[in-house]
């Protein structure tokens, strides 16, 4: 029985937590238009959530890009077609690792601060005394970061990948001697814009709504004490985590899964 | 004030970094810049066998890629494969007596067409037809049928052997 209430109670929290979550989205939604009249805010916002961001992407997808060009390196020299390995670097780059290792970063480093933000501001009662001022929040405070996340990842995770293609550049044919002719023309030849390129950046534009809202959500309705940010802001990296890897899965299922 | 414009600075390097990161993928990585709508012209040619012909696979000639297969459909009057081919509107004074072949690029890898051998005085234009055309040639096939051989061969010596006891 009491296995069945604690069910039960679990339940009926999540799911009005997602009720709140969903109600919460559509006020940021439509705050959006009071955003694109003040575009100051949104300036901002890009500088915390998307400059700041530009270092970890940046050496992140070198180191990985690097990796990737060993690694293929190794398996492909076996089969004697080394010079497939631009072909490899780029399409697990941008198919995949672009898209879905920038959005894990961006919750680490943008959604966590997002999250504590809002949360010390509840906290604080900064939001509460903005209402009184007859100030909207969501409007002021809200809409502004979930733009500006939403506009960021699509960015960072392109320059993920076209950084971690040059590093596997770097090292394939810098250090491993592949042709580097090779790397490009093969990496040309086989990876196709519409079916590549634009998918990688479909995935990352829902990625960064994704996370945007979990992090936006997850500081807005955390229980306004010092412990509550904490485990707010732990939310916020471990449901986006889930929430990225699950949906790379369906949208990789829906893109790559005819041919 | 000098802070605001620092922080505009910032984001402007930030978003031209993005933007033009997504150019490098485009133009750079992916074969959009090969990818030309509207200067092409479309010839067809038609094969016993097609093999692993896929559509976007290479149309070459002398080994330069001219082209890519636009379409493979299967005609069920003649049993042939008919592959409808874009070739880049440059090239377009390749002789109309050329003839097409599936090759395949080193011993595992894609197959393509490749055209060539041709003498004519008039060229391929849109909507031309290839009339000589060599088809894939199949690795297990081609296998079988020297292992078939071979294994002949060897019954015929050893028959030759018995005849001589």
């Amino acid at each position: 029985m009491e296995f069945f209430r604690y069910l039960g109670a679990s339940t009926r929290t999540s799911f009005t937590k997602l009720g709140r979550a969903s109600f919460f989205l559509i006020s940021i939604l439509s705050g959006i238009s009071s955003v694109i009249v003040r575009p100051r805010l949104l300036l901002k916002q890009l500088h915390s959530v998307g400059v700041l961001s530009f270092l970890i992407i940046t050496i992140s997808g070198l180191f990985v890009g690097m990796v990737l060009g060993l690694q293929g390196f190794y398996i492909l020299s076996r089969f004697g077609a080394e010079e497939t390995l631009g072909v490899m670097v780029a399409a697990s780059l941008v198919r995949e690792l672009g898209p879905v290792v920038a959005a894990l970063l961006f919750a680490g480093r943008a959604g966590s601060a997002l999250t504590a933000e809002i949360g010390l501001m509840k906290a604080t009662e900064q939001l509460s005394g903005m209402e009184m001022m007859a100030i909207d929040p969501i409007k002021r405070i809200i809409s502004p970061r979930f733009l500006a996340g939403f506009l960021s990842m699509p960015l960072l995770a392109a320059l993920f990948s076209a950084v971690g293609i040059i590093g596997g550049q770097m090292v394939g044919s810098g250090l491993l001697g592949v042709d580097d002719g090779a790397y490009w023309s093969q990496m040309r030849a086989n990876l196709d814009f519409q079916g590549d390129i634009i998918n990688g950046v479909i995935k990352s534009v829902v990625f960064g709504f994704v996370t945007s809202w979990i992090a936006l959500f997850e500081g807005y309705d955390a229980i306004p004490t010092a412990e509550g940010v904490s485990r707010a802001t732990t939310r916020t990296v471990v449901n986006s985590a889930f929430s990225i890897l699950g949906l790379d899965f369906i949208l990789t299922a829906l893109m790559f899964g005819d041919n | 004030m000098s802070h605001t414009h620092t922080q505009d600075t910032l984001v402007g390097l930030f978003v031209a970094t993005g933007i033009a990161s997504l150019f490098f993928l485009g133009l750079q990585v992916s074969n959009l810049s090969s990818f030309s709508h509207g200067n092409t012209f479309e010839i067809t040619a038609r094969f016993s066998n097609s093999g692993g012909l896929k559509v976007k696979s290479a149309v070459s000639a002398a080994g330069v890629k001219i082209g890519s297969v636009k379409a493979i459909t299967f005609d069920p009057k003649t049993y042939e494969s008919v592959v409808k081919m874009d070739i880049n509107a440059q090239y377009k004074t390749l002789p109309d007596d050329s003839s097409a072949s599936v090759y395949t690029a080193g011993l595992l890898g894609e197959q393509y067409v490749s055209l060539g051998g041709g003498g004519s005085d008039e060229y391929l234009k849109n909507g031309s037809k290839i009339e000589i055309t060599n088809s894939a040639i199949i690795l297990e096939k081609a296998l079988g049928q020297f292992l078939f051989k071979s294994a002949e061969e060897k019954k015929g010596s050893g028959d030759d052997k018995k005849g001589k006891k």
